[in-house]
């Protein structure tokens, strides 16, 4: 059952296209994970994926009553809002005292559930707004950024939770990501994007690529190319894609 | 005590009690200038109601909401940048309302009461409209408190997560112009932000959560109408002034409270 499918989908303000054609679906169980540079429209995608941005062109296509998880990439609290780890869980929803209880522990933040979310350190932050969002067992969680100020180690243990709760959940997982070794080992499905999809599929597939390899370097792929392929257009200055002579397949090179 | 102070202290403790967590949305969402511009704009409803000769309160209400409508569409336009529109829309109806007065001759109106107050203005039904009024907004409030909150909180993850953004903040903004018309008689237009944010700013000292914060709020403005109308009998200052002076009062007081406290807690611990 696909959770979320969107077709050609294009988001246009003042007169440029902010991302175009962007095709890609998440299935329950599945993680998908966006990558590109920055301004390649990611968060855009994300937010059209929500609901939140009306798309200008192509099609969305959600689960009824899909339930919706998010960690939005900035979540900036006023520092005039008094506001506790644990009212933060019931944002949204009304859990129960057991169920934030639980959910903290699992995040392992069980110990800073009186303490102000302004006054959390980078990883306690994105770990209560990880718990936030899987409180409501989403059908898809979409994760913007989730690991951002956290340092190496913690990164590590944020992607292993994030993995746990895809096998306790069964939920869809939208991910963007700078982490490429660990998008790489740990993600079902890879689209590359810079205002549209460059390549998408699985990530040796994605890492192999000559688009991948010109937004992120030869050094990002070379661990993990396993077969290469050829590219099938390239783009003209505005974005239009011209067919180039060569095999088909769903990458594109930049000229 | 005479019935006209008693008519003031009642207006004014219902319209604390609203205030109270409605200004702490105020300050939560960096709304100060945007309440200001609501309650220059009143002036203009007041001008636009003796003209039409209808209900002061009611031309206020239009006049607030129209004001606050504009601001949304020049918003989404994005020409000008939000405080450039605020200060646009603030002080031209600030002076359109003041060339309407110039034009009607035949009506006396005392123009320091209209901006600053004055409890000898408050009668039996505005005592009655205020309290009306509070109820609507407090229930208001208690149905919309978490879709507030979450889109307060962040805007994209309220409607991600199933909430409408834009409605609550269409009625918020309703809530703003009807206790700015309900507060104009006792605070007087300049003054009403101060009502809103001085009491909200006092209570954040002492709160944990939002909840506690409005709670506070609302006591401490209480607190800021009866000490403020008691000052105003007797030094015989003008309302508003007097009970912005009592809660900025409070806010110093509460300034000190919490330095003391943090101390002696610091102390507790050790550092």
């Amino acid at each position: 059952m696909q959770l979320i499918e969107m077709d050609g989908v294009g988001i246009k303000r003042q007169g440029r296209w902010l991302i175009q054609n962007v095709t890609l679906s998440v299935k329950a169980g599945e993680i998908v994970t966006l990558i590109g540079p920055n301004g390649a429209g990611k968060s855009t995608t994300a937010k059209t994926a929500l609901g939140v941005l009306k798309a200008d062109a192509g099609k969305i296509k959600r689960k009824p009553n899909l339930k919706v998880g998010y960690v939005p990439q900035k979540l900036a609290v006023d520092w005039t809002m008094p506001l506790t780890v644990g009212r933060l869980m019931s944002l949204t929803a009304k859990p129960s005292k057991t169920e934030i209880d639980k959910v903290l522990e699992k995040t392992g933040i069980s110990h800073l559930i009186d303490a102000n979310v302004q006054q959390l350190s980078g990883g306690e932050y994105q770990r209560a707004l990880l718990a936030r969002a899987i409180l409501r067992t989403p059908d898809l969680l979409v994760l913007d950024e989730p690991v951002q100020g956290v340092d190496y180690s913690g990164e590590i243990g944020l992607y292993n939770l994030i993995l746990q709760i895809r096998e306790e959940l069964n939920c869809g997982i939208l991910l963007i990501s700078h982490d490429l070794h660990v998008v790489m080992a740990q993600t079902d499905t890879v689209v590359c994007l810079n205002g549209h999809v460059c390549c998408s599929g699985a990530p040796e597939h994605v890492a192999a690529s000559d688009a991948y390899k010109q937004l992120f370097g030869d050094a990002a792929s070379q661990s993990l190319a396993i077969y290469h392929h050829h590219h099938d257009h390239s783009h003209k200055a505005d974005g239009t894609i011209v067919p180039s002579k060569g095999d088909s397949g769903d990458c594109c090179n930049h000229g | 005590m005479d019935d006209f102070i008693l008519r003031a202290m009642l207006a004014g403790i219902g319209l604390a009690l609203v205030s109270g967590p409605l200004g702490c949305f105020v300050v939560w969402r960096r709304m100060a200038y945007f309440g200001d511009t609501m309650s220059h704009s009143a002036l203009l409803g007041v001008a636009l109601a003796f003209l039409l000769n209808i209900n002061l309160m009611v031309g206020v209400l239009g006049v607030t909401v129209t004001v606050s409508l504009c601001l949304l569409i020049l918003q989404k336009r994005g020409s000008l940048s939000t405080d450039a529109l605020l200060g646009l829309l603030s002080h031209s109806a600030l002076a359109l309302g003041m060339v309407l007065f110039a034009f009607m001759s035949s009506v006396r109106f005392d123009l320091l009461s209209l901006l600053f107050g004055d409890i000898l203005a408050v009668g039996n039904e505005d005592v009655f409209a205020i309290y009306a009024c509070a109820a609507v907004i407090l229930g208001l409030m208690y149905f919309l408190w978490r879709p507030l909150l979450a889109s307060t909180v962040n805007r994209e993850l309220a409607e991600a997560e199933g909430f409408n953004p834009d409605l609550t903040q269409l009625v918020f903004m309703v809530m703003m112009a009807a206790i700015i018309a309900i507060a104009m008689k006792i605070v007087g237009v300049l003054l009403i932000t101060a009502l809103l944010i001085i009491p909200a700013a006092t209570a954040r000292w002492f709160a944990r959560t939002p909840e506690q914060m409005a709670v506070a709020s609302s006591i401490i403005g209480v607190a800021s109408v009866i000490l403020g109308l008691e000052g105003s009998l007797q030094f015989d200052s003008a309302s508003g002034p007097s009970i912005v002076v009592a809660s900025l009062c409070l806010f110093l007081l509460s300034l000190f409270a919490s330095r003391l406290i943090n101390r002696v807690l610091g102390k507790e611990r050790g550092q």
